[in-house]
């Protein structure tokens, strides 16, 4: 029993891979770190499934959209009891972001959040991390905007080859 | 009659809606577009905190109440924001300085509450807090520029602090409430709440080359319901579609 229930996590999490977040479509929602677990909680012919997950930012208008992905790829397979549930501690974090998110986000042309997180305090005016330019890799840039396209980015723009382009914040 | 765990949780998301709606009015005004985009990510982040706080007040209430039912279909007296966040936005100097009085009024509040024995509470509290650690750096950064720019955008800095100053002590003065649920809830730090406010306060304005008022007296009344002329016409644009067309979804 322990083996079949397993097994059908592992073909979730599969299933789950394949779901992009619909403002970032390179990225699935594996790679974003916001599936926090799958439960699977009994293994008759047609398992109950949950899947927990996290919003990035609070106000994040794809969480909606995202559940319903889940839903959509889950029904696909065949599975027929689904429920999602949204939690919000511990806080989503960039550090939950993978390696493969974040190369992919760079192929895309946003840079990918700094791995040394820069601190997150109030005051005003602080030094900004080194953000490299996605485009010709120089870390002569500049932050044009603490907000950016989405609540998840900031813009910058590179002091060499000119090129203005989102930075997914550091959160 | 609500208990004050409901009422606190209301209070919490009518501040985040009213002062959410408020920027968003900004949408498509912004002095720049990078700030117009600033403004309206910042309603965005608000509105979303919203959101979790109405839907836990809803799982309280219970009776079908829904994050929907209680955001557009409460009307002027049942609502508990601060007067602050209703205000019209005046100028950008204003909508600026409005933004960092109440975010750092958030940041320390949240910070309280993250390590309240509520769960639900410390958790949306917890999420919050991040987004609002960046509010209150973007809004400080600003009120220096403008306070310390030109003569014009000190002079106007100056015009909002007499504006907004009497709308500050609301937030810093318990309502009952309020007091009840920092004993409930074992939240720390709660008494303190004024003392961090001011000294942050202090130390930006004085940065920004502004004074700091010394008048004590407070405009109050939101927080149980007495609410200035301009939260009716928030209303009117805000719920106008549910009242209208009721139950209508898109």
């Amino acid at each position: 029993m322990q083996v079949a229930e397993n097994d059908i996590v592992r073909k979730v999490r599969a299933l789950l891979e394949t779901v992009c977040d619909p403002e970032i479509p390179v990225l699935t929602i594996t790679d974003l770190g916001i599936v926090r677990a799958v439960h699977v909680t009994d293994d008759k012919e047609s398992p109950d499934i949950e899947i927990v997950i996290t919003p990035t930012y609070s106000g994040c208008p794809a969480m909606d959209v995202i559940s319903m992905q889940i839903r959509m790829v889950l029904l696909e397979a065949g599975f027929k009891n689904i429920k999602i549930t949204q939690v919000l501690s511990p806080a989503w974090t960039t550090d939950w972001m993978s390696e493969a998110g974040r190369q992919k986000l760079k192929a895309y042309g946003i840079a990918p959040p700094a791995s040394t997180q820069s601190v997150c305090t109030p005051d005003a005016f602080q030094a900004e991390e080194a953000v490299q330019c996605p485009q010709c890799n120089s870390y002569n840039t500049k932050l044009i905007s603490r907000f950016g396209s989405t609540a998840c980015k900031s813009l910058y723009q590179c002091n060499d080859c000119k090129e203005p382009f989102d930075y997914f914040k550091c959160h | 009659m609500l208990s004050p765990k409901i009422k606190y949780l209301l209070y919490l998301a009518d501040n985040a809606l009213i002062l959410g709606h408020r920027n968003s009015e900004w949408c498509g005004h912004g002095p720049i577009l990078e700030q117009d985009i600033a403004v309206t990510n910042i309603s965005l982040d608000l509105v979303g905190q919203a959101r979790n706080f109405y839907q836990y007040a809803a799982s309280e209430i219970g009776n079908n109440t829904t994050e929907d039912s209680l955001a557009y279909l409460r009307d002027v007296r049942e609502f508990k924001n601060c007067l602050i966040t209703e205000l019209p936005n005046g100028d950008w100097g204003q909508t600026i300085l409005r933004q960092f009085f109440f975010s750092t009024y958030q940041y320390f509040l949240y910070t309280a509450l993250k390590d309240c024995n509520d769960e639900q509470l410390a958790a949306i509290a917890e999420k919050s807090l991040k987004e609002v650690t960046y509010h209150v750096r973007w809004s400080s950064e600003w009120v220096i520029r403008l306070g310390d720019g030109t003569a014009e955008s000190h002079q106007r800095m100056l015009t909002a602090l007499d504006n907004l100053w009497n709308y500050t002590g609301e937030m810093l003065i318990p309502s009952a409430y309020e007091k009840e649920i920092n004993e409930a809830l074992a939240i720390k730090g709660a008494d303190s709440l004024a003392e961090k406010w001011n000294r942050k306060i202090k130390e930006v304005l004085e940065e920004a080359t502004l004074p700091v008022p010394q008048s004590a007296w407070s405009q109050q009344g939101g927080k149980e319901g007495m609410h200035t002329e301009h939260l009716g016409y928030i209303l009117a644009e805000m719920q106008f579609l549910q009242r209208a067309y009721p139950g209508v979804e898109w």
